[in-house]
This record gives structure tokens, C-alpha cells and sequence, in this order.
């Protein structure tokens, strides 16, 4: 377990964190800029040293104001990797990676090769800083963190300098490092779509404070959280696995626990875990079985709970089984179709609303141990470099 | 040409080096993150030299190596002879007129190294020492490398501080500057000239070289 209770004061941010995390897995800070998200993690690493309180990772106590704890930031065997990558400008790529290789202590779990080969920096070795792109020198800041051999990953958003191509090169090298290393990572984001594709854990922070803390979906779920997700972003999140592809329409069918989901085509085998984030704005709800429409995703449940918004919006909680999908519509249409706690309602979602914004392959099976993870999913074929 | 003088300036120059580089580096890098509100006295105080003329930092100087100051009845108790008038006096005048050609590079150089990057390293499990030895003195390194050649040639240069508590004393105190007067002052043209001539194209080459490989190193780190 990972244990941060603390606070501290930092100008007119007064950061007070309660929060307990899982030590496998991701676990993702999210909130807006000048949460304090941050200084949270600096905090873990030991660059901000908290007024009171503790910090604990595993049976390593980092902090402990009463007792007089205070590691220095370089015994506490955390790697982290910055929104800047921080390269060393006087060393080679090589020279930068083994700099983390070098100070690691005991026993080497994440290997050289494997670093390099996960993360495609077999072509970057004898580069210097100065001459990769963005996008590669956050895969070597990765890199240099990981090979540190850390007992944590700290990762203060990394994508954030990047644009959205080099996002989209690098994305798919943090899932692929989360799920082929197991260690802890604490991921501090403020976009939603990285998180849901990156966490299993989420910890939302607003105002200094952590006002939420758990399992990913479960928070995702709970509309009262909607505020600080932001209103266009809020929704649910399904673990599903590929079931089969359409080629000729260019499609994919998902399954989940209670059905299935027409999705733009993904490039996964079937099988492959996949998780979906759908905008409760992009769900409609019918009371009766909708026939002749376009919309192929049509699920049955039951209006759970209604929450009503500002304005003229309503945000529906329907109970598909198993699973909870929410929904945004207007105070109005909630109240012509009569909608109630109980009542049957068929939820509709877009097939073009799920597009791999919202579409990203989940890592692992939950709560299964990577070593015990029958067939891990196919991994991606790593991005053409832009060279 | 006065051969000795040559040699003579040659070694000061050196062993100012040798005892003021270590310390401009550490006077350096402290004067680049320290926060205390005495900092524009002490930059202050380092800077003296630079604006005093040398007689007055020479008078002080030779005040402070008397045989009626604690240094001087110190250094005179352990080695035997008097500060003043040494090529040891000279090496102590030397290092410290030197102090601003030597600390305000250093400065310059750690203040450009992002605090940012201190914390990686320390991330990467690097004590602050080790930070300092690998990460930010190779990222210092022009610097320090202007700091030396500044000194250096400076120190050649020198006349008023040296004349001041060295006297005038061949192969002791009798530095290339020194020389030159000297020979002036005696019509000696020939070999004064030449030590000017040679003193001149010394300094420009060594300053041209170290300013075209600062400015090659900066080049690379500004594109990092």
C-alpha cells in the first residue's frame, strides 16, 4: 500500500492529502492546473518536504513528521519522470540511461534490453539530447526512470508539452510500460482521456484537497464527481475484450459484462482487453426498445438514480445489470418520458462517439497478477518514428 | 628577453590557478544558488578588484602581510622569511586580485544550470555531491574554462598589485610586466619590445582560443 497523509502549505494552495493506493497498478492524480497534483507528487519524491503528516510506499517509510523521517530524494529509489524531460544535455541517450542503471541498488528486475526494446530506443542510443524530438526524449526520460530500478514511477504529465501527434507516439509506450513492468505508478494528469486509458486507480485533487480516491470505473461512475471531471468530459468507463471484426464496414464488436458495444474498428486481436470511455453527454435514453434508428448500440436497463445539474441539464445513472452507464440529457426530456428511480429505459450510444479518443486497450485483466495474467494482450506495434 | 622574468610570471600564473580555481568553484557555485540577503555585499566585496586601483588593493595587501599583522607573523613563524617581498606574498596578491576573473565565469555558468536538472539527478539517485561532480561541474565546464584563462593571462598582465608587495626582486618577485618597466625605464627597447610583443600575442591567442571553444560548447547546450 501506498500511504500519503500530509499537508502542506504553499502560498494560497494549501494541500492536505488523505489518500491510499494500491501498490500495483496505476494510479492517476487527476484535477485541474493548480490543484495542487504537483506539489502532491513532489512531495512523494521529496522535493517538497510537507509541513506534518507521513508518507509510506510498501514497508518504506519516505516521511514521518513525528517521528523525524525525512528521506533525501535520492534514497528514496523513486524514478520520475518530469513534464520536461530533464535529459542530461552533456550525455548521450546511452549515457543518460545508464546514469539511472548506475545508481540503481539490488537486484536489476527491469533489464537494459527490455527497456530499450519496450520503449524503441535501439536508434537513439548515440543521439544527444539536443537532437531527438519531444516525443522521444520523454521515451528516454521513461526510460532513465525505469532502469533506475524505482520501488515507485512518478510521472508528472509527461504528455502535457507534447502535441497531439507526439502524444499519441508516446501514449502507447506508458501502457505498455505499466503493464510490462509491474511496479506502482503515480501518474498526475489533467486529461481525462489519458487517464482513463492509463489508470486503474484514480485520485481526483481539487483545491489541494483529494476529494476522491478509487477504482477507476467506480469513480468514474458516481455522478457527483461530474463537476470536477468537467461536464463535456463526464462518463462512464467499461472494461471489455474484443469479440470480432467487421472489415467490410470497418467495425468492431466489444463485449462486456452486460453486452455488446459496435465500436470503429480497433487494430487488437479478439480477445484483447479494451477499455471504452463514453461520454454521458453521447448517451440518449428511450423508454421503449428504439427501432428504426441509425444508432446499433442500444443496451436495456434501469434508471438508477437522476441527478439534476445547472442549467437545463440532468445527468441519468442507468443500471445495465452489472454495470452503470450515465447520462446526459435535458431537465425536460426527464421529465416528458416520466423518468424515475426504477424506471426501464433503453440507453443508445453512437458507434461514431466511440472513436479511439475513447477506445484504448486496458492492460491487464484486474486484480490478476501480471505473472499469473494467462495470455497478455497483443502488444502494439510500436508508431513509425517520425525521423 | 629576460628569461627568468618569462619563467617567473609563468609559475605564478600557474600556481594562481592551481590554489584559485578549486575555490572559485566552490565560491562559484555557492554564490549561484545561496538566497542570503548578504549576497549583493559579498559579489560586491569579490568584485573590489576590479575597480580599486592596484595600488590601493597593493597598500592594503602589504598591510595585511607586515610582520605587524597575525598573517604575516604567522607565515614568517612557519616558513622562515617575511610574506612581503615573496614569490609566496605574490601568489597570495595574485589570487585574491584574481578573485573576480575566476568566480564571476563560475557564477555565471551554475546559475545557468536549471535547478530543475539538480533535481533530476537527484531522482536518478545522485547525492548532491555526486550531482555536483557529474552532472553540474561537465555542464560547467566553460566556465570554468573562461575562469582559467582569464586568471591566467591576467595574472601575466599584472603590475601595480605586484610591484606594490613584491618589490622588484629578479627571480624572486621580478615578474614579465616587472621586466618590461624596467627595461624601459633603462632604454633597453630591444628586449623590452620583445617581451611586450610576446606577452601580447600570448594573451590574444589564449583568450581567442578559450572564447572559440566556450562559444563552440554553449552552441551545442543552447540546441539541448
Amino acid at each position: 500500500m501506498i500511504e500519503l497523509n500530509f499537508g502542506r502549505k504553499l502560498g494560497a494552495l494549501d494541500l492536505q492529502v488523505d489518500v491510499t493506493l494500491p501498490s500495483r497498478g496505476v494510479s492517476a492524480l487527476f484535477g485541474r492546473s493548480g490543484a495542487g497534483k504537483s506539489s502532491l507528487i513532489n512531495a512523494v519524491a521529496g522535493i517538497v518536504r510537507p509541513d506534518h503528516g507521513r508518507i509510506r510506499v510498501g514497508e518504506r517509510v519516505f516521511y514521518d513528521h513525528d517521528s523525524g523521517t525525512d528521506l533525501p530524494i535520492e534514497a528514496r529509489g523513486i524514478g520520475y519522470v518530469f513534464q520536461d524531460a530533464r535529459l542530461f544535455p552533456h550525455l548521450s541517450v546511452a549515457g543518460n540511461l545508464r546514469y539511472g542503471l548506475k545508481r540503481a541498488r539490488g537486484t536489476h528486475t527491469v533489464g537494459w534490453d527490455s527497456v530499450v526494446e519496450v520503449l524503441g530506443l535501439d536508434h537513439l542510443l548515440d543521439r544527444r539530447p539536443w537532437n531527438l524530438s519531444g516525443g522521444e526524449r520523454q521515451r528516454v526520460a521513461i526510460g532513465r526512470a525505469l532502469l533506475r530500478q524505482p520501488s515507485l514511477l512518478l510521472m508528472d504529465e509527461p504528455l502535457a508539452s507534447l502535441d497531439a501527434p507526439r502524444k499519441a507516439e508516446v501514449l502507447p509506450y506508458i501502457e505498455r510500460l505499466a503493464r510490462e513492468f509491474a511496479l506502482p505508478v503515480l501518474y498526475v494528469s489533467h486529461s481525462i482521456e489519458e487517464v482513463t486509458r492509463l489508470a486503474d486507480h484514480l485520485v481526483i485533487v481539487s483545491e489541494g484537497r483529494t476529494v476522491a480516491s478509487g477504482e477507476l470505473s467506480d469513480i468514474m461512475s458516481r455522478p457527483e464527481h461530474a463537476p470536477l471531471i468537467g461536464r463535456y468530459e463526464a462518463g462512464s468507463v467499461l472494461d471489455c475484450t474484443v469479440l470480432q471484426h467487421n472489415d467490410d464496414y470497418a467495425l468492431t464488436t466489444l463485449r462486456f459484462a452486460d453486452g455488446q458495444l459496435r465500436v470503429p474498428r480497433i487494430d487488437l486481436d479478439p480477445g484483447a482487453p479494451v477499455r471504452v470511455r463514453i461520454r454521458a453527454r453521447d448517451v440518449a435514453l428511450a423508454l421503449s426498445r428504439p427501432m428504426d434508428v441509425s444508432i446499433v448500440n442500444k443496451l436495456p436497463g434501469r434508471v438508477q438514480q437522476i441527478t439534476p445539474r445547472d442549467g437545463p441539464y440532468a445527468d441519468v445513472t442507468v443500471d445495465l445489470g452489472s454495470r452503470t452507464l450515465r447520462a446526459l440529457i435535458t431537465r425536460e426530456s426527464c421529465d416528458r418520458l416520466g423518468l424515475q428511480p426504477g424506471t426501464p429505459v433503453w440507453t443508445m450510444v453512437k458507434s461514431v462517439a466511440l472513436d479511439s479518443r475513447s477506445v484504448g486497450f486496458s492492460r491487464r485483466p484486474r486484480s490478476a497478477s501480471p505473472a499469473q495474467a494467462p495470455d497478455l494482450p497483443q502488444k502494439p506495434g510500436a508508431p513509425a518514428e517520425a525521423d | 628577453m629576460d628569461g627568468t622574468a618569462i619563467a617567473l610570471s609563468a609559475r605564478l600564473a600557474g600556481v594562481t590557478l592551481l590554489v584559485l580555481l578549486p575555490l572559485a568553484v566552490l565560491l562559484g557555485r555557492w554564490l549561484a544558488v545561496t538566497r542570503t540577503r548578504f549576497k549583493p555585499w559579498i559579489e560586491g566585496l569579490l568584485a573590489l578588484p576590479l575597480v580599486l586601483p592596484p595600488t590601493v588593493v597593493g597598500y592594503y595587501l602589504l598591510v595585511a602581510m607586515g610582520n605587524q599583522s597575525a598573517l604575516g607573523r604567522l607565515f614568517e613563524a612557519v616558513v622562515g622569511h617575511a610574506l612581503a617581498f615573496s614569490f609566496g606574498g605574490l601568489v597570495f596578491a595574485s589570487v585574491l586580485v584574481n578573485v573576480p576573473f575566476a568566480v564571476q565565469p563560475v557564477q555565471r555558468a551554475f546559475e545557468s544550470i536549471s535547478p530543475d536538472l539538480r533535481e533530476a539527478a537527484q531522482c536518478c539517485g545522485l547525492t548532491r555531491w555526486q550531482a555536483l561532480w557529474r552532472i553540474e561541474l561537465p555542464l560547467a565546464w566553460p566556465g570554468l574554462l573562461s575562469a582559467a584563462v582569464l586568471t591566467f593571462a591576467h595574472t601575466l598582465g599584472e603590475f601595480g598589485v605586484v610591484l606594490m608587495v613584491g618589490g622588484n626582486i629578479p627571480g624572486e618577485t621580478q615578474t614579465v610586466a616587472i621586466s618590461i618597466y624596467d627595461r624601459t625605464q633603462s632604454f633597453d627597447h630591444a628586449s623590452a619590445g620583445a617581451m611586450a610583443a610576446l606577452l601580447l600575442v600570448i594573451s590574444l591567442v589564449t583568450m581567442a582560443v578559450s572564447y572559440g571553444l566556450v562559444e563552440r560548447l554553449m552552441r551545442r547546450r543552447r540546441s539541448a
